[in-house]
C-alpha cells in the first residue's frame, strides 16, 4: 500500500475471546476516510464485538488497530510506534493511535472515534441540548482551566461555553429538533433519539463515526432521512463512517465499503455490488434456519429489486 | 390514643365511599393486616419481661397488642376507603408545577430575608432566655445538616454514587481541624479550610478503591469506609482520644475578638455589655455563610463541564466514556467535592461545640443525611433544605412536646419516638412522592425558557 493511501482505521489480524469461546477470529480489514464502510453479518457474527474492540470498551485478546489521522504517514511508523510500547505518537503530520492499548474514553477523546449504540444510550433526564453539550466535555473542561477559571466566570470560558452552544444549535437544526432543544432526551420519540445520539456523537469532533445498528426501529421515511444525514456526514464533515447494520436497503444504498463477518471471521470485503453477488455472503445469509431463511431472502430480493430500478 | 371503634367505619363506609365488594375487599385486606400486627407482635409486644431479683417475670399485654391490632384494623380500611382512592385520582403534579416561576423567585427572596433575620425575629418573639435554643437548636443545628445535605447531594443526587458512609467526612473535618488546633495552635479560620482540603482528600483516598464499584457494592463499601473511620477515632487513643473525644477546642473569634467578658473581648471592643447570645448569633450567620457557599459553588458547579458530567455519569456511565470523558477523575471529583463540603460542617460542629467524641459520628449520621437527600429530592437544592428542616426541626419539635406528659403519664418521653416517627416519615413520603419533595430537575442550560425535567426521565444512578 502507498503510502499516500494509508487508511484511516487498519485492523490487523484482531481477535477476541471470552474464554474458551472465540467471537472475533483473525479478523483484519480497513476502513478509509471519506468512506462509509458496513460491517454486516448473520445475528451473533460478532459485529459489536469488533465496534467494542475498536472504541476500547473491551481489549482485545491479539491483534493491531492503527488509526491514523494524516493519510500520508511515513512507511514503518505502525511499526514504529508498536516497536515503542507507546500508545500514541503525535506529530505535526496528525497523529498516529493504537487503539488496542487505549482506554474507551481516550479513545474518543485523543483519537478522536465516536459511537452510538445498539440500544439508544441518550443521557434520557438531560435536556437534548445538555446532550450535545455534554458531548463536548473535553474541550469545555479545558476552557473551565479544570473547573477554576469556569467558577470566576473567565471570559475564555464564556467564549467556550458560546461556541458549544452554537455547535449543538448548528447539530439540532441540521436534525430538525432545535424546537425540542429544552425538552428531556428521554421524552422524544424513537426515531429522533436515534438521530439525537448521532449528533451527539458527532459533537466530539470525530474522525471515525461508529454506529451500531442506526437504522433499527426506523420507518421507511426515517430510515431515508437517516441516509442522507450519514452522507452529510461523510462528504460536508470529512467524517468516516463504519456501520453496522441489518437493514439492507441502508447498507447498500450508502457504503462504499462493505465487510461481510460471520462466526467472528471475515467471508467478504468489498463494493455493495460486488457483496450482493458473492457466493460466501448468499450462502451466509441463506444457509442459515428456515424461520431467519424467509426474512434473509426477503432483504436480498428486496436489494436487489431497488437496484433494478434504478437501473 | 384512642382507638376508634372498627363496627363504625365499617358501616359509613359502606353507606358512602363505596360498592359494597370493594368494602367486603378492604374488610378482609384490613383483618388480614391485624392478624398480621398480631402475628408479629405476639413475639415483641404480647410479652414483657421484668427483671425481679434473681428471675424474671413474664407480663401480658393483650389489652395493647388487641389495641394495636385494631388501630392497624381501623387505619388500613381508612387507608383502602377513602385516603388511598383519592391520593390515586389526584393527577401527578409536582410542587414546583403549580408555583409560577415569578412567585417561585419572591419565595426564594423572602424565605433568604427571613434567615438572614433570624436570629432577631427569635429575639424578638421569644426573648432573651427563649432565643438560645432556637437560634442554637433549630438555627445553626439545622444549617449544619442543610449544608452536609447539600454536600451529599453532590455525591448521591448530582453523580448517582451511593454513599452511607458520608459521615466519615463530617469526622474528618471535626477532628483534623480540632487536632490542629489544639496541637498546632492555629486559628478556626486556617483550621477550616485545612479541614476542607484533607477531607477532600480522604473523599479521594476512599474513591479509588470503589471506582469500579457500583449500587450495593458501592453503598456497602461506603458504609464500611464510614465504621473504619469511627472505629480509628476510637482506638487510637494517643491521638484522637478515644471515647473520651477532645474538648477545649478553641472558639472561633470576630476577626480576633473572642466572645468572653474580656477587656479585649467582642462585648467590650463595641461598648455592649456581655451576652452568650452573640457568639451564638456569630456562629449562626457563620454557618450560614458557609452553607450559602456551598449552595453557591453547587449551583456553579452544576452549569459548569464537571457539573454537567456528573450528572451524565448519574444518566449513563457508558454513554459518558463513549463520550471521552474520563470517568475515574469525574468520580473522584465529585467524591472529593461532597467531602470537603463534609469537611468544612465538621470544622464548624467542633467549633461550635467545643468538644467532639466518636459517638457524633455514628452510622446513624449518615443515614439521617441520606434521608435528608432522598427526601428532599436526590439533586434538587431547595428540596434537600426543605427535608433537612422537616426532618432535623421535627426531631427537635418532639423535645417540646412535654405537654404529652399530661396525657399519657408522666413517664412519657416524647424524644423516644424519634425514630419511629422517622421511619413513619420516610415510608409516608415514599408512598406519597416516591422521587422526593422535589421531583423535577432544572436543566442546566436552555436555548429558550427552561422548562423542569420531569423526575420519571431523570435516573436515579447505579453507582
Amino acid at each position: 500500500m502507498a503510502p499516500a493511501q494509508a487508511p484511516l482505521l487498519n485492523i490487523e489480524h484482531l481477535t477476541m475471546r471470552f474464554g474458551g469461546l472465540i467471537a472475533i477470529d483473525d479478523l483484519s480489514f480497513a476502513a478509509h476516510r471519506g468512506e462509509i464502510t458496513a460491517l454486516i453479518g448473520p445475528n451473533g457474527a460478532g459485529k459489536t464485538t469488533v465496534f467494542n474492540c475498536i472504541t476500547g470498551f473491551y481489549t482485545p485478546s491479539a491483534g493491531r488497530l492503527a488509526l491514523a489521522h494524516s493519510a500520508t504517514t511515513t512507511p514503518g511508523a505502525v511499526e514504529a510506534l508498536t516497536d515503542s510500547g507507546h500508545r500514541w505518537n503525535e506529530t505535526n503530520r496528525g497523529g498516529l493511535y493504537l487503539l488496542e492499548r487505549m482506554p474507551d474514553y481516550e479513545i474518543t477523546a485523543k483519537a478522536k472515534i465516536a459511537r452510538t449504540f445498539q440500544n439508544i444510550r441518550l443521557f434520557t433526564g438531560m435536556t437534548a441540548l445538555e446532550n450535545l453539550i455534554v458531548a463536548q466535555h473535553n474541550a469545555l473542561m479545558r476552557a473551565s482551566g479544570w473547573t477554576l477559571l469556569g467558577l470566576i466566570g473567565a471570559p475564555t470560558f464564556k467564549r467556550a461555553e458560546a461556541a458549544a452552544i452554537a455547535r449543538a444549535r448548528s447539530w439540532l437544526e441540521r436534525i430538525n429538533l432545535i424546537h425540542r432543544a429544552d425538552d428531556p432526551a428521554g421524552d422524544l420519540p424513537y426515531g429522533d433519539q436515534r438521530r439525537l445520539e448521532i449528533a451527539r456523537a458527532m459533537c466530539t469532533g470525530p474522525v471515525l463515526l461508529c454506529l451500531d445498528e442506526p437504522a433499527a426501529g426506523l420507518n421507511p421515511k426515517e430510515s431515508l432521512e437517516l441516509n442522507t444525514l450519514l452522507r452529510t456526514i461523510r462528504d460536508e464533515h470529512r467524517t468516516a463512517i463504519l456501520l453496522i447494520e441489518h437493514d439492507m436497503s441502508v447498507v447498500m444504498e450508502i457504503s462504499d465499503h462493505v465487510v461481510v463477518l460471520e462466526h467472528g471471521a471475515k467471508i467478504a470485503d468489498g463494493t455493495p455490488e460486488e457483496i450482493k453477488n458473492d457466493p460466501a455472503v448468499i450462502a451466509a445469509y441463506l444457509g442459515v434456519e428456515e424461520d431467519e431463511e424467509a426474512t434473509a431472502e426477503a432483504a436480498l430480493d428486496r436489494v436487489t429489486a431497488k437496484k433494478e430500478q434504478r437501473q | 390514643m384512642t382507638t376508634p371503634a372498627p363496627s363504625t367505619n365499617t358501616a359509613t363506609g359502606a353507606d358512602t365511599a363505596a360498592e359494597p365488594s370493594a368494602v367486603s375487599r378492604a374488610l378482609k385486606d384490613a383483618l388480614k393486616t391485624a392478624l398480621l400486627v398480631i402475628g408479629l407482635g405476639t413475639p415483641i409486644i404480647l410479652i414483657q419481661t421484668h427483671q425481679s431479683g434473681a428471675g424474671v417475670t413474664l407480663e401480658w399485654r393483650f389489652g395493647l397488642l388487641a389495641s394495636l391490632a385494631a388501630l392497624a384494623f381501623a387505619s388500613r380500611l381508612l387507608w383502602l376507603l377513602f385516603i388511598g382512592p383519592r391520593i390515586a385520582a389526584r393527577p401527578a403534579t409536582s410542587i414546583t408545577d403549580k408555583v409560577p416561576p415569578a412567585t417561585r423567585v419572591w419565595i426564594k427572596r423572602a424565605a433568604l430575608v427571613f434567615v438572614l433575620l433570624y436570629p432577631f425575629i427569635a429575639l424578638g418573639l421569644a426573648g432573651k432566655g427563649g432565643a438560645i435554643k432556637w437560634i442554637d437548636n433549630f438555627g445553626i443545628q439545622l444549617l449544619i445538616y442543610v449544608m452536609l445535605g447539600w454536600g451529599l447531594n453532590i455525591v448521591v443526587g448530582l453523580a448517582g454514587l451511593l454513599d452511607l458512609g458520608y459521615v466519615a467526612f463530617y469526622a474528618v473535618g471535626a477532628y483534623s481541624s480540632a487536632l490542629l488546633a489544639k496541637t498546632v495552635g492555629l486559628s478556626f479560620w486556617l483550621c477550616l479550610p485545612m479541614a476542607g482540603i484533607l477531607a477532600a482528600f480522604w473523599g479521594i483516598l476512599l474513591g479509588f478503591p470503589v471506582l469500579r464499584l457500583r449500587g450495593d457494592y458501592l453503598a456497602i463499601v461506603t458504609l464500611a469506609f464510614g465504621e473504619i473511620i469511627r472505629l480509628v477515632l476510637i482506638n487510637w487513643v494517643d491521638f484522637t482520644g478515644g471515647y473520651a473525644g477532645i474538648s477545649g477546642i478553641p472558639r472561633p473569634t470576630f476577626f480576633g475578638l473572642p466572645f468572653n467578658t474580656s477587656d479585649n473581648g467582642f462585648a467590650a471592643f463595641f461598648g455592649i455589655p456581655f451576652s452568650p447570645l452573640h457568639r451564638l448569633i456569630f456562629l449562626f450567620y457563620l454557618a450560614l455563610a458557609l452553607a450559602l457557599l456551598t449552595n453557591y459553588v453547587t449551583i456553579k458547579l452544576r452549569q459548569l463541564p464537571i457539573g454537567r458530567a456528573w450528572e451524565a455519569l448519574r444518566e449513563d456511565e457508558i454513554a459518558c466514556r463513549s463520550l471521552g470523558i474520563d470517568t475515574v477523575t469525574t468520580k473522584l471529583t465529585a467524591f472529593a467535592t461532597g467531602a470537603m463540603f463534609g469537611g468544612f460542617a465538621g470544622a464548624f460542629f467542633a467549633a461550635r461545640q467545643g468538644f467532639i467524641s466518636p459517638e457524633s459520628f455514628i452510622f446513624m449520621e449518615s443515614a439521617v443525611i441520606l434521608a435528608i437527600v432522598v427526601l428532599g429530592g436526590m439533586g434538587s437544592q431547595i428540596g434537600v433544605a426543605i427535608a433537612a428542616v422537616v426532618m432535623i426541626g421535627g426531631t427537635e419539635l418532639l423535645r417540646e412536646l412535654d405537654w404529652l406528659k399530661e396525657i399519657f403519664g408522666p413517664s412519657f418521653d416524647p424524644t423516644q419516638y424519634r425514630m419511629l416517627l422517622f421511619g413513619l416519615a420516610m415510608v409516608v413520603m415514599m408512598v406519597w412522592k416516591p422521587r422526593g419533595l422535589i421531583s423535577t430537575r432544572a436543566p442546566s442550560i436552555s436555548l429558550g425558557e427552561a422548562k423542569a425535567i420531569s423526575g420519571s426521565f431523570v435516573k436515579e444512578g447505579h453507582g
